[in-house]
Formats: structure tokens, sequence, C-alpha cells
């Protein structure tokens, strides 16, 4: 586009009566771009004066007046490129006047004062010129094949319920399933806990129904003893070849080389194209991710609901309770089985058990914690087997030992609707043994509600186990990623192929994947149809943003994408191996192949890339990086005492805002630093760095995110890459003779904006300790 | 690209309550292309969340998931926020209803810049209602600094006062309109989303624990506003009575909830919030004495049994299993004491400490007031969702009490619920 540019500076909100308007706009004036002032440039008059300016061909706009974070309605204008400065927030509001003192006039011009406020004031303005010459309109990224279809794997009561509200919707829908019916865990159930109030009766297995509707739906097809070979292409266009189960075909998902294998005997690491040989030996018979199956079938997006499986205790785990050597001790879902074959028999000789204890925790030592995987679930799953004991036999009884009753909620009447019943005892214990008792059992417990030590005798034990998610077996969804097949560090969730974030629990690190049910936590029917419709949600989501061209949460409707010159790229493979979200496959020389509906638009293939060939539309190396050439760096040449240049690289989700409170609440913090807000700290190019220190900037920080196992980056992984390389940035600096300190980074969360001025001032303080730049001045 | 036949529908959404719940529903429901209107009492959007200071068990701010939420509603014209606004009637049938709106009147319009002119201003003070009145705040305020919509808003306690005409007068944008009146607005939506919240239960119905009429007998809500960084201690958590450190606290679990005479059911994050509150006094007090009384510690899953190993780890935090019968204070020291029978043990405990806090649970709001709309309800004021008849659907704890993760997955649900009805009518 041609564009025609227009500088606009508020005076508004005491912008004016700290600042000299006219010096201001000296600076689009040099450069014979038009300025304007106004008092009051989100109000009428002012947005008047705006649109009449694009209506005479005005397309390119700086506005000079609050934060991007307010009046984001206001000063959107269709088909123009806008770039905020915040003159108000990060300059007058945070640098008061009686802290950084205007000029006299007679100070004016010589060479030992200077105006701090100004300065930043102007440099801002010379930022936002900068950079919106260096961005451009994003046009949407359009997909050549497009699918609708929602691939379903797991035909349990999730996935069923899944599929049902997709197709409820007006989406065609494929269940596959690994078995040869429909209905998963649930079709061994005897009963069902209740789902709606009032909670205190048992129902009978709703997956019966549910298996008929699906089996009559006109948008659901079923494909059972079905898996997924592997889900190739990205969101909108997933390339899925099915398969039986246990088959070995060609188009098996490959998996990536061990550490071991990347370097040779020497210890060397192997070039792009000898680990592409060594990735294709190593999963012989594969194909490559990238030759795309002609017979696989196109879908838009995936729900994961492939569920859980009763835990199987190791032999001797539970020896103490008996587990394993006594016939009689079982699991929750053995006793299931039995009790759903007819009244409950006993394994060891078929006798009618009516006497059966149920034990929550295992209890060894003093942790009071229940049986791993478990949940609520499992202590409802508890009480509900015990009132099968009572179904069966007038004269049954259940003993329940529990450390903590986790009916939570309204689950609390079904809990309460077990009191009443004389038949059933529970009682806060640890269960010390269960050993055998002729041809019953005995289980001695401590610290009852009953007594200290009280023996009870059963014809059977249940354990309370838990529900192990198939992904700690299976990668399930064998994505046809360079990353590899599975979703990463689950290890972080035990497993569970779950989100870390509590706002939003449907963020995975695998755009447009969605997983629901029993493989995200230990759930009950309820929770997993709930969790279900939410995972149905977000699937027809991503199929319409990737159909709109736009980004999914959270850069929800962003339409700009990464873009690569590769005729540059020199196959290095980091942008694929950092890419939180595996958007980058490369092929066998290491050139990346981009699949921009995988991709989050967070940028952190653009800031790890070496030769600097990835930018966004809106947001690239030199976008950015003329922004920061464009900062003034006053030298001794211009003052006899030059004050300090320091750039801040900001998270814009989290420490652009904390800045901004900081100026809501007109605290402040030194006028030496010019900020730069960035996408995620992912996306911070170590040459913006570089580019700062070589021409005299006295240091740099990157302000972020908090990183480790509770992460709060909302791309996962970009604050944690990007102290990465800073450690790595500090030999480069050293070799230019700069110290490790000129170049930090601090970690804070969005509600620290207190702390915000310290950092800030003791890192300028540092720096100023450190003395000036050498490169200052050349 | 193909055909965008999923979306945009003729039709929209109407989303009644703008928590954390209510915010999921919207932003999903019109990021999916409909259109959605989302209806908020308070002049903010946020609800409870917005109130906490950190959520468990990760220990991060809510304001972090919410600014990203803001952000969202900023770049999607889809969604159309109401703020003072509340639902006065709603007739029709699923797919199309009518809907009445009352608007209360914020005093102040959109040429607000949050300046905060009026503010220094204005003398009177009001209690704050977001701080549990622990914090005066000036009749012309801005709820919270990131709040959205940003704008201030004039209590209505000021108004026909000389405060409020001093406020109109510092304002140099023309933002205070003291003419403003009550109005109503007229909707046709295809569906509504009740994502109306809930209300901390009243703590001083519970006459045997003491509060309102101990200075140090807190609510749990409370204690996250004194934690708050933005609370009215900035963060710093003493004892009310005399502002002293803390060197012990108790905490009172299940205060009104599993109890037949208030809340009959389990209120499901208490718990939770508690152990949470265990890391607000360690990290400010390290060696302080905190006591734990509970019937059951339900930490049910693997995050939340791994966060409860965590605080057990600490050998000053002493959990008790045991009801807590009453609460005294000693009026010479106004210290508390707890008195409880350990259920184990059998041992009655006395425990004194400097404060305690009630971990009061979860009424919904439709409880105390019911909505202006043909809904079913438990007896304890739950909205109870009607699938078959489709239409209205209750979202997060409007439908039951939950933690934030499964209020997130619920409203996410309930924004394909509402959509269905749209496609289906």
């Amino acid at each position: 586009m041609d564009k025609k540019y227009g500088v606009y500076i508020c005076e508004g909100c005491g912008i004016g009566d700290a600042l000299d308007m006219k010096a201001l706009c000296d600076i689009p004036g040099e450069e014979g771009v038009p300025s304007k002032t106004h008092s009051f440039l989100c109000g009428k008059d002012g947005v008047a004066l705006l649109k009449k300016d694009i209506e005479e061909g005005t397309n390119t706009l700086v506005i000079a007046a609050c934060s991007r974070r307010v009046n984001f309605d206001v000063f959107r204008f269709d088909g123009c490129i806008v770039d905020r400065v915040n003159l108000r927030e990060q300059v007058v509001w945070s640098h008061p006047r009686s802290e950084f003192p205007a000029l006299t006039e007679d100070q004016k011009g010589d060479e030992e004062h200077f105006d701090r406020l100004e300065m930043l004031a102007q440099d801002y303005i010379r930022m936002g010129m900068a950079k919106v010459k260096k961005i451009d309109l994003p046009e949407p990224y359009k997909l050549d094949n497009f699918s609708r279809k929602i691939l379903v794997i797991g035909g349990g009561v999730t996935g069923m319920s899944a599929a049902l509200d997709a197709a409820k919707t007006g989406y065609d829908v494929t269940i596959i399933e690994k078995e040869a019916l429909l209905g998963g865990n649930a079709v061994n159930w005897r009963k069902q806990l209740p789902m709606q109030s009032p909670y205190e009766e048992l129902i009978s297995p709703i997956v019966v129904q549910m298996i008929q509707e699906v089996e009559s739906a006109s948008r659901i097809t079923v494909k059972t003893e079905t898996v997924a070979a592997r889900i190739a292409g990205e969101p909108g266009n997933f390339v899925v070849t099915l398969k039986k189960p246990g088959e070995k075909i060609e188009f098996d998902v490959p998996f990536p080389i061990p550490d071991e294998m990347k370097v040779d005997e020497k210890g060397k690491e192997l070039n792009a194209e000898q680990l592409h040989e060594k990735f294709m030996e190593y999963n012989e018979g594969k194909n490559d991710i990238l030759s795309m199956d002609p017979e696989g079938e196109a879908f838009g997006a995936v729900i994961l609901a492939a569920g859980w499986r009763p835990y199987e205790p190791e032999e001797g785990e539970f020896s103490h309770l008996g587990y394993g050597e006594l016939a009689d001790v079982v699991t929750n879902a053995q006793f299931e089985e039995i009790a759903k074959k007819g009244k409950i028999a006993r394994p060891s000789d078929g006798k009618e058990a009516s006497s059966v204890v149920f034990i929550q925790s295992p209890g060894a030592g003093e942790d009071d914690s229940d049986f791993e995987y478990a949940g609520s679930v499992t202590s409802l799953v508890a009480l509900k087997q015990a009132k099968y004991v009572r179904e069966d036999f007038p004269e049954g009884k259940a003993f329940l030992f529990y450390q903590h009753m986790r009916t939570p909620g309204l689950s609390e009447n079904f809990y309460k609707s077990l009191q009443q019943d004389p038949g059933i005892f529970m009682t806060k214990g640890q269960v010390t043994s269960v050993s055998k008792n002729g041809d019953g059992l005995i289980v001695e417990a401590e610290n009852t509600l009953l007594g200290d030590k009280i023996q009870v005798k059963a014809d059977m034990v249940v354990l309370a186990t838990g529900m192990v998610p198939v992904t700690k077996d299976d990668p399930v969804v064998n994505l046809a990623y360079r990353q590899g097949p599975g979703f990463r560090d689950n290890a972080l969730f035990l497993d569970y192929a779950d989100s870390n974030f509590i706002c939003f629990p449907y963020e995975t690190q695998r755009t447009g994947i969605y997983a629901a049910g029993g493989i995200r936590r230990a759930l009950t029917v309820e929770e997993s149809m709930e969790d279900a419709s939410g995972a149905a949600l977000k699937a027809i989501q991503c199929i319409d943003s990737a159909n709109r061209g736009v980004s999914v949460h959270p850069r929800s409707g962003d339409m700009t994408f990464p873009d690569f010159f590769f005729q540059r790229c020199t196959q290095c493979k980091r942008c694929t191996e950092e890419c939180p979200f595996g958007a980058l496959d490369d092929d066998e020389k290491g050139t990346p192949k981009p699949n921009p509906t995988r991709c989050r638009r967070c940028g952190t293939c653009m800031g790890a890339c070496p030769e600097r060939i990835i930018g966004f539309a809106d947001y690239n190396i030199d976008s950015v990086g003329s922004m920061v050439k464009s900062i003034e760096v006053p030298s001794e040449d211009d003052y006899d005492d030059p004050p300090m240049r320091i750039l801040g690289l900001v998270c814009e989700n989290d420490a652009y805002p904390a800045l901004d409170i900081v100026g809501l609440n007109r605290g402040s913090y030194s006028a030496e630093v010019r900020f730069i807000p960035v996408r995620c700290l992912g996306s911070v190019n170590v040459i913006w760095i570089k580019d700062a220190l070589s021409q005299g900037m006295d240091g740099v920080f990157l302000l972020g995110c908090k990183h480790g196992d509770d992460y709060q980056c909302h791309f996962v992984k970009g604050s944690e890459l990007a102290e990465v390389r800073m450690k790595k940035i500090g030999e480069a600096l050293s070799s230019l003779a700069l110290e490790n300190e000129r170049v930090a980074q601090f970690q804070i969360a969005i509600d620290e904006y207190d702390k915000v001025p310290q950092i800030v001032n003791d890192f300028a303080e540092l720096i100023e300790d450190l003395g000036p730049n050498p490169f200052k001045g050349f | 690209m193909t055909e965008d036949r999923g979306a945009p529908a003729s039709e929209s959404i109407m989303v009644v309550g703008g928590g954390i719940s209510g915010l999921t529903t919207a932003i999903e429901a019109a990021e999916v292309g409909y259109e959605v209107f989302l209806v908020e009492k308070n002049p903010y959007l946020g609800g409870r969340v917005s109130q906490l200071n950190q959520y468990f068990p990760k220990l991060c701010p809510p304001s972090c998931g919410l600014e990203i939420n803001f952000r969202r509603i900023k770049d999607n014209p889809k969604i159309k926020v109401f703020t003072l606004a509340e639902v006065e009637s709603v007739t029709g049938t699923p797919g199309d209803y009518d809907v009445s709106i009352k608007l209360a009147p914020r005093y102040v319009n959109e040429n607000c810049t949050c300046c905060g002119d009026c503010a220094a201003v204005c003398e009177t003070k009001i209690e704050s209602d977001f701080d549990f009145g622990m914090k005066q705040i000036k009749g012309a305020y801005q709820p919270f600094e990131m709040a959205f919509p940003a704008r201030y808003v004039l209590s209505p306690q000021i108004i026909g006062t000389d405060d409020a005409v001093r406020c109109k007068e510092a304002c140099q944008y023309d933002a205070i309109d003291l003419e403003m009146e009550t109005s109503t607005l007229n909707l046709k939506v295809g569906a509504l989303v009740w994502a109306t919240g809930w209300e901390p239960y009243d703590a001083s119905k519970i006459d045997n624990l003491g509060f309102g009429q101990y200075e140090n007998v807190i609510t749990n809500m409370m204690l996250e506003r004194l934690a708050s960084p933005n609370g009215p201690t900035k963060g710093v958590i003493q004892r009310p009575s005399d502002k002293k450190d803390i060197e012990s606290i108790a905490f009172v679990q299940c205060a009104g909830s599993r109890d037949e005479n208030h809340l009959p059911y389990c209120s499901y994050i208490c718990c939770m919030a508690s152990l949470k509150h265990a890391t607000y006094i360690r990290e400010r007090y390290p060696d302080a004495k905190i006591y734990i009384f509970y019937i059951d510690l339900r930490a049910p899953g693997y995050r939340y049994e791994q966060f409860y190993k965590r605080i057990k780890e600490d050998e000053n935090v002493f959990f008790i299993k045991g009801k807590v019968a009453e609460v005294n204070e000693d009026p010479a020291t106004k210290n508390i004491t707890v008195v409880a029978e350990n259920a184990v043990t059998g041992e009655k405990i006395h425990q004194t400490v400097e404060m305690a806090v009630l971990a009061t649970g979860m009424q919904p709001t439709a409880a105390n007031a019911k909505l202006p709309a043909d809904l079913t309800y438990t007896e304890d004021g739950f909205i109870i969702n009607d699938f078959e008849k489709g239409g209205m659907f209750a979202a997060g704890c409007a439908n039951k009490p939950a933690d934030v993760v499964s209020s997130n997955q619920n409203a996410t649900g309930m924004a394909l619920k509402a959509i269905q009805t749209l496609v289906n009518r």
C-alpha cells in the first residue's frame, strides 16, 4: 500500500501540560510528515479530525496519546495502519515534572542540562514513526484445502458426547474407537453416579442410550477397531491415516530420534541431512512426516477423548493391603466387573461377598494421599460400589476407610445419602494391613473415628485405585509433527493431556487438538460430558478461525502469520525446534515448512532465527530493529554528562499492562529506559539487543512472564526460551568487551506492578555503575 | 475460503454475568462468529475472580487471564458489553427471546479518560464493596486498576450533592453527566446463558463463629482482598484490631458449608483456597503458626493433591480434623480461641490464635434473588440445566459450586449449547 503518514499528538490527560508540543511536532516535521495536536483526541472532535484526514488519504497513523490498552475501539480505523505511542501512562503519568523538571530558559541549549521527559517523549514518537514505515496491513492466510469435519478419537462417553454436540451444531464427525464396540469403560459398569440434582440415587449407565443416539445420528460416522496411524497437516486441513490397532503400515507416525543419535562417534553434532538420514533409519518402514498420505482423510480439528484405563498395581505395590497375594483384594475396576455380572461374589471361591471394605487411600506411613491418578470420582465410585453391596444383600455391610472423603460441590449430596444407610460404615482411617482370616479377610486400621485401632472382618477388599490417562502409554494423537507425535510436557501433568492454564483449560501446545474427559483429569461422566461440549466448541471455533484466516487463542483474530524468506535460510532448525506449538516441520535438508494454522503467532520462531528471515506483516525484525535504531543516544559530544539509554523489551500481555498501571497509579521510574512491547519474550531476536548496544545504548533488559513448571507465559515457552538466549548472549558481549550485566531478563507477574519501578531503577543504577557503553558516540 | 456456514447466525446470544464464566462463554461464542451481548450488573467485568489475589494451585494472578480476556473483547466487535445492567424480563421461547435490560446510570460517559481529576476533588468517601468494606474510596472511582471498561463511575451516594457538581466541574472532558437516568433496553436474542455466579455466604449468619462480633475474625474473601496488591492494605496482611504482624492464625473450614443450618452442600473451593491462604501467610511470615480445622481436606486429583502435599511439608502448618464448634475472643488481647473436637483423638481443642479466617462457602446469586426468567432451581438456588428444552443455560457457579478450571470448562461447553439453539431453530 502507498502509505500516507500522519502523526497525531494528544494534549489531554496532562500530556500537553508536561511536554513541549511544538518540539514533539518538529520530529515528524523534520521528515516532512504532517502532524497535528488536539486537546482531546479520543473525544468526538478529535476522532472527527482523524477521520477527516483518513478521508483525505492518510492511511498510516501514529497516534501519540494514551496506552493502546485503552480507547482501542476509538482509534481503530479499517484499512489503516495505526500505531499507538504511549505518551500518557508510560511518559507523563509515570514521570512527574516534580521529579523530572523541565529546563529553564537559561538551561536550554547548554551542554549541561537536558530534559529527560521531553527526550523520552520524543524518542517514543520517533519509534512510532519508524515502526509504521516497516509494517503492513495483514492479509489472512488461506488454506488450499479446507475441511470442516471433526475427528473424535475415542468412542467412550466423552467422545460420543463431543461427537453428538458437534453434530447437533451442524458439523460432520467421525469417531474412531480402538475397541470393537462403542462405549469405553462405561459399558462395564453396573450403575452410574447421578448426574443431576438431587444427586442421591444411582442411575442406569447413560452410555447405552448414547450409543444408540450416536449410531442413529446422520452426521456421525463411527469406525470401530480403528486408531489414528498419523495425523498430518494442520487445523482446517489435517490429513489423517486410519488403521486397525496393531497393524504396521508405512504411514505409521515416525518418532524423533533420541538425543544420543544426534551426534557422530566423536560427539560432533550431525548436520540436517545426516540427521534426516538417521531419522529415516530409526523409523525404518515408515514414511517421513512430510509425505502426505494420498488416501488420508481430511479433518478440520481433532477432539482427543481417548480416555483412561484402570490403574494396574505393580507386583507388591500394595502388599500391605494384600493386593496380588489375596484373591479377594481387588481394585475398584475389578469390583465393578464382578458387580456387573450379578450378585457380588468373591473371586477366591465364588461365595457371596456381603461384607466389603473399601479403601480410598493406600495409607502407607504418614501419607494421607489418595491412590495415584485418583480424583473426587474415585471417592464417589467407592460410595457407589458400597451401595451395590447393600443392593445385593439385605444384611450386607460396606465399610469405607478414607483419609478425606472427596465429594466436592453438589456430589456431597450423594455422600450424605449414604450416611443414612445403616449398613454403610464410613470412617477416616489409615489402613495398616489386610490379611487372611479363615476363608475371609481381616482389615486393620488406625486413627479412625471409631477408635485408635480397629479390625473389620470382610469377604472382600476393594482399593479405590486411579484412572490412568491412556496418554501415559502412547501418544494416541500420533501427530506427524517434526517435534514428535504427542503433546509435549505431559510429564508435568502426570501424563494427563491437560492444560497448565486455569483460565484457558483447552489450551495445549498443539493447536486444533482439544482434549476432553478422563484423558485430562479423573472425571465423572457428568464432568466428562461438560468437558466434551467445551472441546467440541473449541474444535468448531478453530475450524472457523482457520477458515477466516485468523489465529486462535491467545491472539484470537490476529490475521498475521509468520512469513519466511527462504533464500537466506541456513537450515539450522532452530525455529522448528523452538516453536512451542510444533507449527514448523523441516524437510530432509532442514528447511522449515510452515503450517500457519498450527501457529499461534507468538513469534518465537522470529526470535530464534539467527538469519532473521522470519517476520509478520505488522511485527518483524526490521520494525522493532528500526524502533531501536530510532532512539537517540546522546554522547559526550552532546552533553558533558550524557544520560544513559536503556532498552526494555516487554511482554505485551503482562509486563506492558503492569507498566501502564504504574502510570495509572502515578508511580515513577527512570526516564532513561525506552520500552518496546513484544508479542512474547520468545519473539525477541538477539539482533535487537546487539543493535541497541552497538549504537551506544548502555543496557538492555527483558521483562516478561514467569517460567518453570507453573509457567505463566501465554505461549508456554516464550519467556523460558528468551532466558536461554539471554544466557548465551553473554559470550557475544564478552567478545565486544561489554559486561554481561548489561543484558538482563526479569520475571514479573501482571499484578506485580508495584515492583516494576524498583526493577527498572535497580537496573538503571547497575548500568550507571558500570559506566557508559564504550561504543557510545561511534 | 469456503462459505462460512457455521457462523455468523442472524441471531445472537446473551450472556448474563461478566465474571470468569460469563466472560468465557461470551468470548468463546463470539470467536466462533456469533454476536454476543454480555450483561453485567457491576460497573466492571471480572466478577469474583477480580477480587482474588491468586489462583490455586498455580498461585498466579487472575488479572493475567482477565487482561487477555479483555483484550479478546477489545479485538472482537461481535461482543457488546453492558455494565451496570440487569436483566429485567425474559419472554419467548428457545431461539426467540425478548429480553429487557435495565441500565443503571454510571454518571460517566465514554469521554472518560481515567485521568482521575474527578476523584481528586471528590470529598465524600464511601465503603468499597469490592473490598468488603475494609477500605474507604472516593465517591468517584475506578473499580480497580485493570478494570474493564476503563472508565470511572460515580457512586449514587454522591448524586445530588455538591460533590457530584465538583466532580463534574473538575472534568476537563465533559465526561460526567449527572442527568443520566436509569434506562431500559430491549434486545432480541436466540439463547441466554446465565452466568450469574455466586456470593460469599453471609458469615454473620453463623452465630457460633464470631464473625461481625470479633474484629479479628474475617472471611476468606476478605483475606483475598488483604493479600491483593490493589487491596485495602496493598497486600499487607496484619490482624485487623491492632495492625500487628501475625504469629498465629486459624482457618475454619466449612464455615456454613456442609451444614444443614446453612449451606447443605460442599462449596468446592474452600479447602484449596485455605491451602492457598496458608501460602499467603507463609510468604509474609516465615514462622507464623497456621492451624487449619477441617472435616475433610478436599484436594482431589493430582494437581490439588500435589499442592496439599507441598503445604503439609511446612512444619508450622497444623491440620486438625474437627469441625469448629465455637470461636471466642479474649477482650483484653483480642486474641481468638477456636474450639473444636479432634474427630480422630476425641480430644477437645482450644487453640488460641491472633486471628481467624472463616472459609465461608459460595451461595448462588439466584439463591437470594430469583432471576426473571423461566428457570428451575435446586432447593439451594442453583439453576438446573434442561438440555432437552434448550434455549437457556446456566454456566459456572450459577449451576453448581466449582473451581475456576471447571467453571471455564463448563462455560465453554455452554457457549456451544447456546450456539446449538441458534443453529437448530
